[in-house]
């Protein structure tokens, strides 16, 4: 990462400037999506949260029913959020890091509709009926082929990079998007073989069924969870923690060994979500030992970046994107933590089938996933268009507003989810059940109130960045037209 | 080897990460596939007749998996609660499987049979008619929505590419009756799909409207097979434990 690089935008037009010397093009494209499709997801899911809590607003209408919905929310946060700022983000920083131009603008822009499309499509045709039913692999077989190759031309712009790079060394933040890309590219083909019904037909089979198709499902399962969603942000943290902190990395060794550990032990742990179910014990008794082991490097990758801020901890009062990132790596430490105590097969027993997944996977997707996602966009979206950010206290109010809704949200599931599980084995002075499934259904109302309430927090916090990175773009654009023109000659001229 | 020659070499971190990230999905999901203890010796389990295929088609279009599960571990509560606990070999033929990962609404996996076709009916449409606390969606476009059953011959084709033991010509019918019966395997033969598929609806007139087949028919005769085809009293208790 180098001082000339990040000041090269105050030199004059006819020398380099970061639109030349790097694509921002393409990470501005992906990181206006991010934010896009950051609303959308989460209104989709403060309605389902809605739904839950007032059922009436399903009203009849097939398209909008829960079942059809809850794919559209899952879909839109992890792919279309999620996604987009991880393209945005790893284009980003394997330039920055290798102080070299993204492979090819055509091949970049290619991943950009690529993805975005199938986005389109998914929400199009989830809505329609059209699914796999496989959670968060729903995508029918025509838009996953889309998406494959869509992945390939990733990898192989993000290896094309690698290869031009300036510097000997693979920054580590690019080891994560690496593990990431071929993880991901796995897990996808493997998890989506199917045999359609006609070539013509949207609709298709899977080729396991039952038990094996189970395990397959959620090894994707879980590591969609493990690389899509952390093994990437990690590679997004160990970037913008430093950066943002002006401090080097808190221990070379520590990223060497967390790296390694972590993506060979999430492989192991999917089947913690089929504890005592069809599948055979010993694949369940391994992915609970795995999971607890899984602790350790996810303490290693939460300690180094929490760390990267020793020495400058006043920053935490001053600057509201580090508090983000930190706050960030807390949730990861907690979630990383509450994970491998679910996959015990005695807690599991209680909280399997209950809300209390549903709080944890959400104190990783909103309080780690979103948050760290939030505190790399403050830092990027500024320099990419070369300004300031349009109102620091701005992104203050949206980090309370997230704050508040996460405490709301994941407080309200454990009560819910630890709430029905008790109800659920409880048994009265003769044996007998001691409620009947719906009493535990009529008990859960008043936490899915103050979960759709916790969520509408967390979407007003997304309203308000979307509207902060709307003015700071605008604002931007106004006050440099002349600049904007020389660049043009000059570019024009290369 | 210094973990220096691995931060300069993009080809060797590649295939150093593809060999780490293999390792547990090989020794966890292929062996599923050769231990034969994995899925139950048991009887009565059979593939789905045409209009029932269609009803479970129709269960994975509305996404009925993302509040109910079908899957009943073998918990002291969950047996009283829903039955015997789900074997493997009960979801042999499901592609996808359907066991659910959320509980919003009770587990379907015994359903079958539990409640009359006209209750089913009836809670499909309006849930709260029947059960005034429930949070479910009423679905009832179902009712009134003609079936689809122009591709059910290339469904069960496609099926019995990914092994379901759907019957195409005269051999693997004999085989099928051999294994299931003759009468089941007149259901499973491929090339009278549509002629069953008619049949079981106008006879089993799920849905209580003879004038039309609609997807109603077949998703009451799908959640009405749930969980029904193994008897469980021909079995000793502690059978089954033997292959966990």
């Amino acid at each position: 990462m180098s001082e000339k690089a990040a000041t090269a935008g105050s030199v004059p037009a006819s020398t380099a400037v970061p639109s030349e010397q790097y694509n921002y093009e393409i990470v501005k494209k992906f990181s206006i999506a991010a934010v896009i499709w950051g609303v959308l997801g989460m209104a989709a899911g403060v309605w389902i949260a809605s739904q839950l809590a007032w059922p009436f607003l399903n009203f009849d209408i097939a398209q909008i029913t829960f079942g059809r919905f809850r794919p559209v929310h899952t879909t839109l946060v992890i792919f279309g959020f999620g996604g987009n700022a991880l393209f945005a983000t790893s284009y980003y920083i394997i330039q920055r890091t290798c102080q070299t131009r993204l492979y090819s603008d055509r091949l970049s822009l290619f991943t950009f509709y690529g993805w975005n499309l199938a986005l389109i499509l998914g929400v199009i045709t989830y809505m329609a009926g059209i699914t796999q039913g496989r959670e968060y692999a729903e995508f029918n077989w025509q838009i996953d082929i889309l998406i494959a190759v869509t992945w390939v031309v990733y990898f192989w712009v993000f290896l094309m990079t690698l290869l031009r790079r300036n510097q000997p060394h693979i920054y580590v933040a690019n080891w994560f998007f690496m593990a990431f890309i071929l993880a991901t590219a796995l897990l996808h083909i493997f998890n989506n073989i199917q045999v359609p019904v006609s070539l013509t037909s949207p609709h298709s089979y899977s080729l396991f069924s039952g038990v094996q198709d189970a395990m397959t499902q959620w090894w994707y399962g879980h590591n969609a969870v493990g690389f899509f969603l952390t093994a990437a942000f990690l590679g997004m943290m160990y970037y913008f923690v430093p950066k943002q902190a002006g401090r080097p990395i808190y221990s070379y060794k520590l990223s060497i060994i967390h790296f390694w550990a972590i993506i060979f032990l999430y492989m192991w742990v999917g089947a913690h979500h089929l504890h005592w179910t069809a599948l055979p014990d010993w694949v369940s008794t391994l992915a609970a030992t795995f999971s607890i082991l899984l602790l350790l490097p996810s303490w290693g990758g939460m300690i180094n970046g929490i760390m990267t801020l020793s020495g400058a901890w006043d920053k935490l009062r001053t600057d509201p994107i580090m508090l983000f990132l930190i706050t960030a790596l807390s949730f990861y430490g907690m979630a990383t933590f509450e994970g491998p105590m679910m996959s015990l097969k005695s807690v599991n027993a209680l909280s399997h089938y209950t809300d209390w997944t549903v709080g944890h996977v959400h104190s990783g997707a909103l309080g780690w996933v979103a948050m760290i996602t939030f505190g790399s966009l403050y830092h990027l979206i500024p320099r990419l268009w070369n300004t300031k950010i349009y109102s620091l206290r701005l992104i203050y109010i949206h980090f309370f507003l997230a704050t508040i809704g996460i405490v709301l949200y994941i407080v309200s599931m454990w009560v819910a989810g630890i709430g029905q599980g008790l109800m659920l084995r409880a048994f009265d002075e003769y044996g007998n059940l001691a409620y009947t499934f719906t009493e535990s259904v009529v008990f859960l109302h008043k936490p899915y109130v103050v979960r759709a309430i916790g969520g509408g927090f967390f979407l007003l916090g997304m309203l308000i960045m979307a509207f902060n990175v709307a003015m700071t773009i605008l604002t931007a654009k106004r006050a440099v037209p002349a600049t904007d023109a020389s660049r043009a000659t000059a570019a024009t001229a290369s | 080897m210094k973990h220096e020659s691995v931060e300069t070499n993009a080809g060797l971190l590649i295939i150093l990460t593809l060999a780490v990230i293999s390792v547990g999905g090989l020794v966890e999901i292929v062996p599923l596939f050769y231990i034969n203890d994995t899925i139950e010796e048991v009887e009565g389990v059979r593939p789905y007749t045409p209009l029932e295929q269609r009803g479970r088609d129709l269960y994975v279009r509305e996404g009925c998996y993302t509040c109910h599960s079908q899957m009943v571990r073998p918990f002291r509560d969950e047996m009283l609660r829903y039955g015997h606990y789900s074997l493997a070999a009960e979801s042999q033929f499901d592609h996808p499987f359907q066991w659910g990962s959320k509980r919003t609404g009770p587990d379907l996996a015994r359903v079958g049979g539990k409640y009359s076709n006209e209750w089913q009916v009836q809670h499909l449409i309006n849930p709260k008619s029947l059960v005034p606390e429930s949070i479910m969606p009423g679905y009832p476009w179902l009712a009134t929505t003609p079936l689809d059953y122009d591709d059910i011959e290339q469904r069960m084709i496609a099926l019995r590419r990914v092994g379901v033991p759907y019957s195409i010509n005269q051999e693997e019918f004999d085989a099928n009756v051999e294994r299931f019966g003759e009468e089941t395997a007149v259901m499973l033969d491929i090339n009278r799909a549509e002629a069953n598929l008619i049949a079981q609806a106008q006879e089993g007139n799920f849905d209580g409207d003879r004038s039309f087949i609609s997807e109603m028919d077949a998703m009451v005769a799908y959640l009405q097979v749930l969980g029904t085809m193994v008897d469980f009293n021909q079995y000793s208790e502690g059978y089954f434990a033997e292959f966990r």
